[in-house]
């Protein structure tokens, strides 16, 4: 375990925690960085996929999103906006990145959430009076629930794993320990920075995965996957 | 020191070059040349892991969840950090780069392959039981070729994203067009920042219709009758259209 004793030795020392470059500051930029951005992708991809799912259309916009969107490297589009007049504002090409990438997942599961809504259910609500909002808010949604926590947790573990790739292109967060390493030509470094970013990422999962379990109605606990 | 003529993009940095294109031709073809190598590679590597623990997972089912939740956990590492994981295995080298897009390749593939097996309808296993095929028979003459429109799904995707993903490898120096992209950024060359890009996306797209068309060369049944009965295949079931929900690997 000759690689491993160095990789330890850095995560035990005081100094690798503490500071402008220490293991806690860059944790806290990591999480600023993700959950000010699952905001954002949230409210502009929520109403959007609601709306859509309600009327019914749109289904082609959303999957074609999604397809388009995992074709297009992270990388490539942050290293594209800093290049743009937009680099020179600190972190919002990391942000604009971060943003666009966790739309298409958000969108693509409310919006199927939302019609997989059993149309019974929903031909009910509509002949006992319920007007389009009441039907979206009190039938539509929390039967969609699940569906749209699943598209919430999938943005948001992938705002980490993106984050993470912000520091490639001089972003804050917890990637920028693995940067620095390989900079610094240190692998141990470099090893101990993706261990922090890797049980980190876990975490974020099964935080997810609990808090999932936890603020789903109760009829639709089994259903999530 | 002489002013460059005005139609210099190189010299103007411009985002769109064509004098990029033909003064770099041969960097450019090496870096997609790369780039297709290390995406095929990992994408085969992840397949020869994922069928035999498919099926390994379909025949003891004590299997099944252990297969699925470490091949999830390696999924939710971030690129960044699988690939440095893996450097004091590796080093700086290509191997390391295949290596870690083939673990991210193995969510998607094993998941899709058993929900394509698990699709297969049980009278048709009866069936071919009731001819004759013996365990073996039926899982290459049967049950495989009915898992392939999901498998196939699965397998889209894993290459796309790993195409994708493949730029991340130019931390360590073997990346693809992700090299350009990573040289791009530090010397501000736009234009070569911009094709490498658009190369990839390209690249992707190229990928994914290929695919398409091994899935439809290879599933001449589902084709049959598609003239007849255009409006006749109904929606749901494993059929080979992409899961709507699944999300490809990113960052």
């Amino acid at each position: 375990m000759n690689t491993l004793s160095p990789v330890w030795s850095w995560l035990t020392t005081a100094a690798n925690w503490s500071g402008e470059n220490g293991v806690w500051h860059r944790l806290a930029q990591h999480l600023f960085l993700t959950f000010t951005c699952l905001a954002l992708s949230a409210l502009i991809a929520l109403p959007v996929a609601l709306t859509l799912g309600h009327l019914g259309r749109g289904g082609a916009l959303a999957v074609n999103l999604a397809n388009i969107g995992r074709a297009v490297p992270t990388f490539a589009v942050l290293v594209l906006l800093l290049l743009t007049p937009l680099g020179r504002h600190g972190q919002w090409p990391t942000v604009i990145a971060l943003v666009l990438f966790a739309i298409p997942p958000l969108l693509t599961n409310a919006y199927v959430g939302m019609r997989e809504v059993d149309q019974d259910v929903v031909r009910a609500a509509r002949g006992m009076g319920m007007t389009g909002t009441q039907l979206v808010w009190r039938v539509e949604v929390p039967l969609a629930f699940p569906l749209i926590l699943t598209g919430v947790r999938i943005a948001a573990v992938q705002l980490v794993a993106t984050a993470t790739l912000a520091a490639l292109v001089g972003g804050g967060g917890l990637g920028r320990i693995i940067t620095a390493g390989f900079h610094l030509a240190s692998t141990p470094q470099v090893v101990a920075g993706a261990v922090i970013v890797a049980v980190f990422a876990l975490l974020m999962e099964a935080a997810f995965e609990l808090g999932q379990r936890w603020c789903a109605p109760p009829w639709a606990r089994r259903r999530i996957r | 020191m002489t002013a460059p003529p005005p139609d210099d993009c190189l010299a103007h940095n411009d985002w769109i070059c064509g004098g990029y294109l033909t003064t770099r031709r041969q960097i450019l073809l090496d870096a997609v040349a790369q780039h297709i190598q290390l995406t095929v590679l990992s994408v085969a590597l992840g397949l020869a892991i994922a069928v035999p623990l498919a099926l390994l997972a379909r025949r003891w089912r004590w299997m099944l969840g252990p297969v699925l939740g470490i091949t999830t956990v390696i999924y939710t590492v971030p690129s960044l950090a699988m690939f440095s994981l893996l450097l004091p295995v590796y080093g700086l080298s290509a191997t390391l780069v295949v290596v870690g897009l083939a673990l991210y390749s193995l969510t998607l593939l094993v998941r899709n392959l058993l929900a394509g097996l698990d699709g297969v309808p049980a009278e048709t296993k009866e069936a071919a039981r009731g001819m004759g095929y013996g365990p073996m028979r039926q899982l290459l003459a049967v049950e495989l070729p009915l898992a392939l429109p999901a498998a196939m799904a699965g397998l889209r995707i894993a290459t796309v994203s790993a195409v994708a993903l493949t730029t991340v490898g130019a931390i360590v120096g073997y990346g693809g067009l992700g090299n350009l992209i990573y040289a791009g950024m530090n010397s501000f060359f736009k234009a070569q920042v911009l094709t490498a890009s658009v190369l990839c996306v390209l690249l992707a797209v190229v990928f994914d219709l290929l695919l398409l068309g091994v899935e439809r060369l290879l599933t001449p049944w589902r084709r049959a009758g598609r003239t007849a009965r255009p409006r006749a295949r109904k929606a749901g079931g494993a059929g080979g259209r992409r899961p709507l929900t699944a999300s490809g690997r990113r960052g």
